[in-house]
C-alpha cells in the first residue's frame, strides 16, 4: 500500500487532534493551527486526488484498527470523497478568512479559542462522513457534526442565536432519532454495520424477496431524517434564523458544508449501503422529486417576500436544496452527477454571498434591510463585485458556477420520461426567473446611489481595498474558484463521474 | 398474528415509546418537556436494539470461567451500540439543558413560542 492512502486517516485524526490542541491555546495561536490544518488537509488531499486519478485505482478500502472485514472499522477513500474533501477544506478555509474581522467584533475575545476547536471538529465529523465505511460511525459522526453546528450558531451571544440555535437543534435531534431508528433496523436485517457486507445482503433479502415492508420502512426512516437535518422543503423553518443571525463564517460554513455533508452521506447510503435500483423501486426518489420542485418555487417565494438580505439568502438555500434533492429524484446517473455538482457550485456561491453581504450591510450602519443598502456596493466595492458574482452564479448566467448546473439538471430531464422531464423544465423556468427576481432587485438596489446628505447624516463608512486586504483577496478567490467551476466543468464532471462509477 | 404479537411484545413497546418521545419533542411548547421527549424516543431506540440482541436463556456476553463457547452469550454488538447511542445521547441533552438555561435566564420562560414574540418585541 503506498504511503498516500494514508492521507484519509491523516486528515480525519489531524483535523480532531488540532480540536484538542487548541483547547488550551490562546485565540490567535488556535487560528493558526486551524489555518495551518486547512492547507495541510487541502494540500494531501490534492495528492491523494491526483494519485488515484493517475493510477487509475478509483477506490480503496483503508482499515481501521488491526480486525478485518466484518469485525472492524473502515475508511474508503474514492475519487469523489477525496475531491469532496478537498474542497470543503477550501470553501471552509475562505469563508474563516472573510469572516475573520467580523468574528472579531462579534464574539468576545475569550472566546475566539473556542470557535476555532468548532471549526476543527466540524470539519473532522464532516470528513469522517465523507470517508466513513462503516453505518454506526456515521451516526455518531452525525452527532458531533450536529453539536459542532450548534455551537457555531450559538458563538454569537444574543437572544436570536441561542433560540436559533435551540430550534435547529430540536430539528436535528427529530432527523437523528429517525436515522439512528432506521440504522438498528439495517443492523436487525442484516447483521452487518459495514456498508459494503450490508449490501450483499441486502442483495440476498432481495433475491428471496423476504422483508419487503421493513425494507421500505428503513429506507423511508433513514431518507426523512437525513432530509430533515439538510433541510429539504418542508422541514426548513429553523434554517432562516440559523443561517440569517449566527456570525457570518458560521453562516457560510453551515450553509454550504454543513447541509451538504448530510446529503453526501444520504448519496452514499443511496449507492453503498441499499443499492440505487432499489431506492428507485422504492418510490422514495418521487418524493424527493416532489419536495424538491416545491422547495425551489417556495423558497424562492420566501426570498421575495424577505427584507433581510442575510434572510433572503438563506432562503435562497432552501430552493438549492430543493435542486440538489430534484436531482436525485430524477432517478438517474446524469440526474445525480448535476446533484453533485450543484452541490459544489452551491458551496461555492452561497458562501461568497454570505461573505460578500456582510461588506454590504457593514458599510450600511450594520443594518440589514433594503432601505438601507442603496449605493452600499459604491462604498465597498470589493463586496459590491463579490454580490454581483455571486448573484449572476446564482441565477445562472453563463461563465458563472450556477449556469452549469442548472444546464445538467435540464439536459438530465431530457433523458428520462416526459412525465418527469415538463415539470423539472417547467420549474427550472419558473425558479430561474423568482432567483433572477429577488438577486437581481437587490443588485439594482444596492447600485443605485445613495441620497449624499443622508449618507453624512448617518455617518456610513467607506471602505477601499488597502483597508481590507484580507478581506478583499478572500472575495477574489471566491470569485476564482466560481469562474474556475464555471469554465473548467469538463474534467470536473469526468472526475465526479468517475468517482460516482467507483462509488458503489 | 396473535402469537407473533407476543413474542415481539418488546419490539412493539419500544415503537409505541418512540412515537411517544417523538411527538413530545416536535409538538410540546415547554423546552423541558421537549428534551423528556428526545430522551424517551432515544431510550426507545435503545430498548428496541436491546431487544434484537438478547437470545432468551444466554447469557451476557462477559467471559466467565473461560468459558469461551459464543453459544453461551447473547450477541453483544448491539449492546456496544447502546453504550455508544447514550453517550451522545447524554452529551446532547447537557447541550439542550443548558441552551435552555441560558434561554430561561433571559427570558423568564420556558415556552419556546413566547420566546419568539418577546425576540420579536425587541426587535433583534
Amino acid at each position: 500500500m503506498a504511503f498516500v492512502q494514508n492521507v484519509p486517516f491523516f486528515s480525519i485524526m489531524l483535523s480532531m487532534f488540532s480540536g484538542i490542541v487548541s483547547s488550551v491555546l490562546p485565540g490567535k495561536y488556535a487560528r493558526r493551527l486551524n489555518y495551518a490544518m486547512l492547507l495541510c488537509i487541502t494540500a494531501m488531499s490534492g495528492w491523494l486526488l491526483f494519485y488515484l486519478v493517475s493510477s487509475d485505482m478509483g477506490s480503496y478500502i483503508f482499515m481501521m484498527g488491526h480486525f478485518p472485514a466484518p469485525f472492524g472499522n473502515e475508511i474508503r477513500a474514492g475519487i469523489l470523497e477525496v475531491l469532496m474533501a478537498m474542497f470543503f477544506c477550501i470553501i471552509m478555509a475562505l469563508s474563516l478568512f472573510g469572516g475573520r474581522k467580523k468574528l472579531g467584533n462579534e464574539v468576545e475575545h475569550t472566546k475566539h479559542n473556542i470557535y476555532y476547536i468548532l471549526c476543527d471538529l466540524l470539519l473532522s465529523s464532516l470528513l469522517a462522513l465523507i470517508y466513513t465505511n462503516d453505518l454506526f460511525t456515521a451516526y455518531v459522526f452525525v452527532e458531533i457534526n450536529t453539536i459542532a453546528a450548534c455551537g457555531l450558531i450559538m458563538i454569537r451571544q444574543n437572544g436570536r442565536t441561542i433560540e436559533a440555535a435551540v430550534r435547529y437543534m430540536i430539528m436535528s435531534l427529530l432527523g437523528s432519532g429517525l436515522l439512528l431508528l432506521g440504522i438498528c433496523m439495517i443492523y436487525d436485517m442484516t447483521g452487518h454495520l459495514l456498508m459494503s457486507n450490508i449490501k450483499e445482503q441486502i442483495l440476498i433479502i432481495m433475491e428471496t424477496g423476504t422483508y419487503r415492508i421493513p425494507m421500505l420502512i428503513t429506507i423511508g426512516l433513514i431518507t426523512v431524517g437525513l432530509a430533515i437535518k439538510s433541510a429539504l422543503f418542508p422541514f426548513h423553518n429553523w434554517l432562516p434564523d440559523a443561517y440569517g443571525y449566527s456570525t457570518v463564517s458560521s453562516a457560510a460554513i453551515l450553509s454550504s458544508l454543513v447541509s451538504k455533508g448530510y446529503i453526501f452521506l444520504l448519496l452514499k447510503i443511496f449507492y453503498r449501503v441499499i443499492g440505487f435500483e432499489i431506492i428507485a423501486d422504492s418510490h422514495v426518489l418521487h418524493i424527493f422529486y416532489v419536495f424538491g420542485l416545491c422547495g425551489m418555487v417556495f423558497g424562492s417565494l420566501s426570498a421575495i417576500w424577505e427584507n433581510d438580505i442575510r434572510r433572503m439568502i438563506s432562503f435562497s438555500s432552501v430552493a438549492q436544496i430543493g435542486y440538489i434533492y430534484m436531482g436525485f429524484g430524477i432517478g438517474i446517473e446524469a440526474g445525480v452527477v448535476a446533484s453533485i455538482f450543484h452541490i459544489i457550485a452551491h458551496a461555492a456561491t452561497k458562501s461568497l454571498l454570505f461573505i460578500s453581504a456582510i461588506g454590504l450591510t457593514d458599510v450600511s450602519g450594520g443594518s440589514r434591510h433594503f432601505q438601507d443598502l442603496n449605493g452600499s456596493a459604491f462604498r465597498n466595492k470589493i463586496a459590491g463585485i463579490g454580490f454581483s458574482v455571486g448573484c449572476l452564479s446564482m441565477v445562472g448566467v453563463p461563465l458563472f458556477s450556477g449556469f452549469v448546473s442548472k444546464i445538467l439538471f435540464a439536459e438530465a430531464a431530457f433523458i428520462v420520461s416526459a412525465k418527469k422531464m415538463f415539470p423539472v423544465l417547467i420549474v427550472l423556468g419558473i425558479s430561474t426567473i423568482l432567483n433572477a427576481i429577488y438577486f437581481l432587485k437587490t443588485l439594482i438596489r444596492i447600485y443605485t446611489p445613495a441620497d449624499k446628505t443622508l449618507v453624512r447624516e448617518r455617518g456610513y463608512l467607506s471602505l477601499c481595498i488597502p483597508e481590507q486586504k484580507l478581506y478583499s483577496l478572500t472575495i477574489i478567490l471566491f470569485i476564482c474558484v466560481n469562474i474556475f467551476l464555471g469554465l473548467n466543468s469538463e474534467p470536473m464532471l469526468r472526475l465526479i463521474l468517475t468517482g460516482l462509477r467507483n462509488f458503489a | 398474528m396473535g402469537a407473533n404479537f407476543l413474542v415481539n411484545i418488546g419490539e412493539e413497546v419500544a415503537m409505541i415509546l418512540f412515537g411517544i418521545g417523538f411527538a413530545n419533542l416536535l409538538f410540546q411548547k415547554n423546552l423541558i418537556k421537549k428534551i423528556i421527549g428526545f430522551n424517551i424516543m432515544d431510550t426507545a431506540i435503545y430498548l428496541f436494539l436491546a431487544e434484537k440482541g438478547y437470545i432468551t436463556g444466554r447469557l451476557a456476553p462477559i467471559l466467565l470461567n473461560g468459558k469461551q463457547d459464543p453459544f453461551l452469550y447473547i450477541n453483544p454488538i448491539p449492546s456496544g451500540l447502546v453504550l455508544t447511542g447514550i453517550v451522545v445521547s447524554v452529551s446532547v441533552t447537557a447541550l439542550m439543558l443548558s441552551l435552555t438555561m441560558r434561554l430561561y435566564r433571559r427570558y423568564h420562560t420556558l415556552d419556546l413560542d413566547e420566546i419568539s414574540a418577546k425576540l420579536r418585541k425587541e426587535g433583534l
